[in-house]
């Protein structure tokens, strides 16, 4: 079945895109910017990279748990880094949340390209990427039912823990955004600091919170490319841009990491469309791949003059917030 | 009288009013001296050569024979274009993070006219042609985003961003378009037997006449934003719409023509980077450099004079890291960890140009 097919490469597309759209709406709803994301999704990704490679090199024999566990810390680890250097660099030292964002970006990619090219060096081998099926298979291990239960088995059961992690992460986050106190709290920080700060809120403590929370996430996207899409395979520049669509999602998303779900599979099958129309060559493939970001655009715009409330991004984006420049 | 006295916090921080230039600038040189000390570590940590033997290499790389001095001042020229590019819609606080798409369609407006009127036209007549197409072209990408943000508040900053991938895929279809032999999915070099459409070497030097352009448009810049009353405008609306607008300031009217400048200028960049420099066409022709030029338009306060200096210091940066990663069997990417992590200490450094951090002071707590 074609679509059933197309369907399950559109989700498994989107998931790291759900991850990095989460991320972003966290870090956005606080207030920051975070241009950074793509880098901190790839240094996300290398950073499970690098430890896989090195339990798979170190261990003699593999246990399961620890293949997962492992890589899953180094990821979250280097992502936290990634974070917490963004939020030191604009709530504490009060730096321009753009030009940090992009030198993260800059920063980032290079880290990862830089590990994956050197990673392979240590290996002795001449292929051009990191290899690493053992622990990916860890990783993509599925329901055993799925392959018994047709397309619906294919589409919604076939995916790994870490595609469910995504969905499940997305819809925390949107009960903790819209229905708790701490959500609240955090809207009131990116909305309008001044005023969460007079109500007592604790607004470089919120900022610092949901930025590295944010960064965690969206790393988890970049292990989720290498480990499950990338059958385990590191190839530079492989995660492409999109840490850059994730942020598109966030528009498209309205900052609801709930539409988000789905606006992740639709964004992944637009990614990915052009392998679905026959008779395309390739240099209208290349037309097709701009669809994501044409219907963001177009998004942005009638959200803008629409002027709905709900729409909007938080009113408070981007900009700094120091108490003693009211 | 003690019971309700709260501890004062260990240090406060607080906005200097005004910072002595050499201060403020020692500061900076300090930032600079420091990352690149660090940087120097994290390479001897991954290489375990000789710090010194780094550094040299990195010397060696960006001055090392003229031809790599004449390659350094052509991207320091090429950075430093997008970077004055981008600046007077930075004064203005429009966030234009669309620079790279500005350049790309600018170059492929060049790309267009090389290929598809490189045999019809008489060669100056040509370069006018392909000058004016490219400024269009670029300007064009930059002022749709402004109209819809003069207009309606569309936020700028993703809007330009989204319209970079827009300007990519549209270049990658024209490259399969256009790619020699078909099918490929490289241009190749445009004209390569008739040179049509190339800018001209002044005398034996390639790059001259781009350096040359770059050099008038950041002095025309520097007058621009300094002494016109275009560039008093830019700096009020960025100050404050609200005030600009009490005044007299048409601000729609300043918001888009300024993104017409800003992308105009970015339209030559591209022009001179696909007629000037490489002579082809791909979707890494802006380099990243749409970002960079953020950068380093950031570091220099906006100030196109400065700017001459951040846009050195990275393309030093740039070019004696690749070297390292050459001489050292690196990945080439070591340059773009290079060019974070000195941006990071400038970023930081800032701060304490801004602000001072004065501790508790003794006394008060007898």
């Amino acid at each position: 079945m074609m679509w059933a097919g197309f369907l399950q490469r559109a989700i498994m597309q989107g998931i790291p895109l759900l991850f990095g759209s989460t991320g972003e709406i966290i870090t956005e709803k606080s207030g920051n910017l975070n241009l950074g994301i793509p880098g901190i999704m790839y240094v996300g990704g290398i950073s499970g990279v690098i430890g896989a490679f090195l339990y798979e090199q170190n261990a003699a024999a593999m246990n399961p748990f620890l293949a997962v566990l492992i890589p899953l810390l180094c990821s979250v680890t280097g992502s936290l880094l990634m974070g917490l250097l963004y939020s030191f660099l604009t709530v504490t030292l009060r730096a321009n949340q753009n030009v940090t964002g992009l030198a993260l970006t800059t920063f980032g990619v290079g880290f990862g390209n830089f590990f994956g090219g050197s990673l392979v060096k240590l290996t002795g081998s001449d292929i051009p990427s990191i290899n690493l099926t053992a622990t990916s298979n860890y990783f993509r291990t599925s329901l055993p039912f799925a392959g018994k239960l047709g397309w619906f088995g294919q589409v919604f059961l076939s995916h790994s823990f870490l595609a469910y992690t995504a969905v499940i992460i997305a819809v925390v986050t949107a009960v903790i955004l819209s229905r708790t106190r701490v959500g609240l709290h955090l809207r009131a920080v990116g909305e309008n600091p001044a005023t969460a700060d007079a109500a007592g809120i604790n607004v470089g403590k919120y900022k610092y919170l949901a930025t590295c929370i944010g960064s965690v996430i969206a790393g988890l996207g970049g292990l989720y490319y290498v480990m499950d899409y990338a059958n385990g395979v590191w190839s530079n520049d492989g995660f492409g841009d999109r840490g850059w669509l994730a942020i598109a999602l966030v528009i498209f998303a309205v900052w609801r990491p709930n539409i988000s779900i789905f606006g992740s599979i639709l964004f992944g099958g637009l990614y990915i469309v052009h392998n679905y129309i026959p008779g395309l060559d390739v240099s209208g493939q290349e037309l097709f791949k701009m669809l994501p970001y044409a219907v963001t655009i177009l998004f942005l715009v009638f959200i803008s003059m629409r002027r709905k409330r709900e729409a909007q991004p938080p009113a408070h984006l981007g900009l700094p917030y120091f108490r003693e420049e009211r | 009288m003690e019971t309700h006295k709260p501890k004062e916090p260990l240090f406060r921080i607080a906005k200097r009013d005004s910072i002595v230039w050499w201060k403020a600038w020692g500061i900076r040189a300090a930032a600079i001296l420091a990352a690149l000390v660090f940087s120097g570590l994290v390479a001897f940590l991954l290489t375990k050569e000789n710090p010194l033997k780094i550094y040299a290499t990195m010397l060696d790389g960006a001055f090392g024979t003229q031809r790599r001095i004449w390659g350094l001042l052509q991207n320091l020229a090429m950075l430093l274009c997008v970077s004055v590019a981008v600046t007077p819609a930075f004064k203005m606080r429009f966030w234009n993070i669309g620079a790279e798409g500005q350049v790309l369609v600018g170059g492929l407006a060049s790309a267009a006219c090389m290929i598809l009127l490189g045999d019809q036209l008489p060669n100056a007549v040509l370069l006018l042609v392909i000058a004016a197409v490219s400024i269009l072209a670029g300007a064009l990408w930059a002022v749709i985003p402004a109209f819809f943000r003069a207009h309606w508040q569309t936020n700028e900053t993703l809007f330009t961003l989204m319209m970079n991938y827009i300007a990519i895929q549209l270049v990658a279809f024209f490259v399969y378009k256009w790619s020699v032999p078909k099918g490929s999915g490289q241009v190749g070099v445009i004209n390569r037997a008739t040179h049509a459409g190339w800018l001209p070497a002044i005398g034996k030097y390639d790059y001259l006449l781009n350096i040359l352009i770059v050099a008038v448009i950041t002095a025309f810049m520097y007058i621009y934003l300094k002494y016109s009353k275009h560039g008093y405008e830019i700096a009020v609306v960025g100050e404050s719409e609200n005030t600009a607008r009490y005044i007299g300031i048409p601000v729609k009217k300043v918001i888009i023509r300024t993104m017409l400048i800003s992308g105009a200028l970015c339209g030559i960049a591209g022009m001179l980077l696909v007629s000037g420099t490489d002579h082809t066409i791909s979707r890494d022709t802006a380099a990243g450099r749409g970002f960079t030029a953020i950068m380093v338009s950031w570091l220099a306060k906006f100030n196109p004079v400065f700017m001459v200096l951040t846009s050195f210091l990275i393309v030093f940066l740039q070019k004696g890291a690749t070297e390292i990663s050459t001489a050292f069997a690196l990945n080439e990417s070591f340059s773009e960890i290079i060019t974070g992590i000195i941006i990071f200490f400038i970023i930081g450094c800032e701060f304490f140009i801004q602000y001072t951090v004065r501790f508790r002071e003794k006394e008060a707590a007898k």
